[in-house]
């Protein structure tokens, strides 16, 4: 029998996980997501009954770093059993196949679960000059995501890269660099951006589709709500000390050393939404803020293009002090000619003799 | 780009450009407009003192008219100092000057600022109250002075809305406040807000003048 024809219950059985495991497993995935307790038996169901699903992970403009970040979570925890829950069927950087023998696992994958499978898509698309910066095989990533996508049941665009374009798509984006939402747009998609993304968000994610059989609820970025919807912001544990107006001005000053808030210092917290806050990284040891930097904002659409990282959020980009030293010439060159003008006219009015 | 790149960006540069150029082009078209000659014997030589008199003087209600408009004064001033504490002594505008001047100052805790704003929004509603409820001062008012009225107030409520994060979206909230603000920026320099700069002017002129005829400022 074939590991895909096995249902996860079955699969996990065999590999001698207890179904205690499994509830907490499941326990844990529905907490992080906000799914209500009362769900966790239906969703531990409806997990055990389902098949092995199909993952083909496309790989394009991207530097390996969302895989490294998720491969490294999965370790020894229960997070490592999704890789027995989904089959994940092409992977660039993890399948031992290379060169036509992994395209050929890719076609074959494609055949076997068409209409059925997950594309997992990390790193933008160039599309200028019809995508050829970027190319596998011979064929673009342009041509490679239409013909995968086409038989997908749903595609998550893993980190700000496939989501939104990312570092390939920032100023002056000279690849023509785009997410996957702008190439396609009649199946289902979820970004999961972050530069890398947060792992747990990957695993929640993939559980609620297996559980449920759809992608979860999704803010207007096409990201899922139970991870995406509060602002680092909102969940710091620094945040009191912006509501007391007590600022690190440096990196190294007494306001650093205290954990005071980092907004002064470029933070930019209160517009990026992420779990980092509560989920935190490495298996829940830190996060940025909590290591003495402000947020970057890399969940967020062209947050290389934002102005510096140092600078603070409340300053704007407002240009050059020539355009306002010309805006003051021009003004006053305005008002002495609005002066002469009225001046001609009083002269007119009384025929000549001056006032 | 979203909303708030855009109110971040080319709105906030649009917005100052206009008020520069509307403040300059106003100051300067009214210093260089012909000024009446006064051909009166000048009754004192140092005028200029009851100038600077008169900058003070009429900070200060007149007194035979003080009890009838000591109200009006307490309710001015309230507005006023709320603009000046909320305006520049709260750190995220604070770090805004900083950004352009390339020096900041102190700031006051975000608590103290908040309950400034409330004030200031209760202060400013009275203000417009009396001036609705009031047939004299109802008779004088225009669309420049409601809309002035509409210009303020409005940055302090989405302010005060973005600082509680009670929007349904924290970026478009901060985005909506910076927009309001560059409606007021855009207006001030071509309505009666702009008397935070012809206040000085007008008073010192009315001072010296009285002045060299022998006046008290």
């Amino acid at each position: 029998m074939k590991d895909q024809d096995l249902t996860l219950g079955e699969e996990l059985r065999r590999q001698g996980i207890s179904r205690r495991s499994f509830l907490k497993f499941c326990a844990a995935v529905a907490s992080s997501m906000a799914i209500p307790a009362s769900m966790v038996p239906a969703m531990a169901e409806s997990l055990a009954q389902a098949r092995r699903q199909s993952v083909i992970w496309m790989s394009y403009q991207e530097c390996t770093a969302c895989i490294e970040s998720l491969t490294r979570s999965y370790t020894p925890t229960l997070e490592s059993m999704l890789f027995n829950f989904i089959s994940l069927d092409y992977q660039h950087a993890l399948q031992a196949a290379a060169g036509r023998q992994a395209e050929e696992a890719l076609h074959q994958a494609m055949e076997d679960n068409w209409g059925e499978y997950l594309v997992i898509v990390d790193g933008s698309i160039p599309v200028k000059d019809n995508g050829v910066y970027s190319t596998v095989d011979g064929h673009t990533n342009l041509e490679s995501i239409k013909e995968v996508a086409e038989g997908a049941a749903a595609i998550i665009a893993i980190g700000t890269c496939a989501s939104f374009g990312g570092v390939g798509a920032a100023q002056p984006n000279p690849t023509g660099a785009v997410g996957v939402d702008e190439i396609i747009t009649d199946k289902p998609i979820l970004n999961v951006p972050g530069c890398p993304p947060m792992p747990e968000v990957m695993t929640g994610v993939l559980t609620s589709f297996l559980s449920f059989g759809r992608l979860p609820d999704v803010d207007s970025k096409k990201r899922p709500l139970a991870f995406f919807g509060e602002t680092i912001h909102d969940r710091c544990y620094r945040r009191p000390y912006y509501d007391q107006g007590k600022y690190a001005k440096s990196f190294d000053d007494e306001g650093a050393r205290n954990g005071w808030c980092l907004y002064e210092l470029g933070c930019k917290g209160p517009i990026t939404h992420n779990a980092c806050a509560t989920l935190k990284w490495n298996q829940g040891t830190s996060w940025p803020v909590q290591s003495g930097h402000g947020c970057i904002g890399c969940s967020e659409p062209d947050f290389w293009d934002k102005d510096s990282f140092y600078k603070p959020l409340s300053a704007g980009q407002w240009g050059s002090a020539e355009g306002i030293a010309i805006a003051a010439a021009a003004g006053a060159a305005a008002g002495v000619a609005a002066a002469v003008v009225s001046r001609k006219n009083q002269d007119k009015l009384s025929g000549g003799k001056k006032s | 780009m979203t909303l708030l790149d855009f109110a971040r960006g080319p709105a906030m540069q649009f917005a100052i450009v206009v008020f520069i150029v509307g403040i300059s082009f106003r100051l300067v078209g009214v210093w260089a407009l012909r000024h009446k000659p006064d051909l009166s014997e000048p009754r004192q030589t140092d005028a200029w003192k009851g100038g600077l008199k008169g900058l003070v003087q009429h900070a200060w209600p007149y007194k035979p008219f003080r009890a009838d408009l000591v109200k009006e004064h307490i309710i001015g001033y309230v507005i006023h100092l709320g603009l000046l504490f909320v305006i520049f002594f709260y750190k995220p505008h604070v770090l805004f000057f900083q950004d352009i001047f390339g020096f900041g100052w102190p700031a006051l805790p975000n608590g103290i600022i908040t309950a400034i704003a409330v004030i200031t929004i209760v202060a400013l509603i009275i203000a417009l109250v009396n001036r609705i409820t009031d047939p004299v001062r109802r008779m004088l008012s225009n669309f420049d002075d409601y809309f002035s009225w509409f210009v303020t107030t409005l940055p302090f409520v989405t302010g005060l809305a973005t600082a509680a994060n009670i929007w349904w979206h924290y970026e478009t909230g901060l985005a909506i406040h910076l927009l309001t603000v560059w409606l007021l920026l855009i207006y001030f320099p071509f309505g009666k807000l702009m008397h935070a700069f012809w206040f000085g002017v007008s008073r010192y002129t009315t001072g010296s003048r009285f002045a060299r005829r022998g006046g008290i400022a």
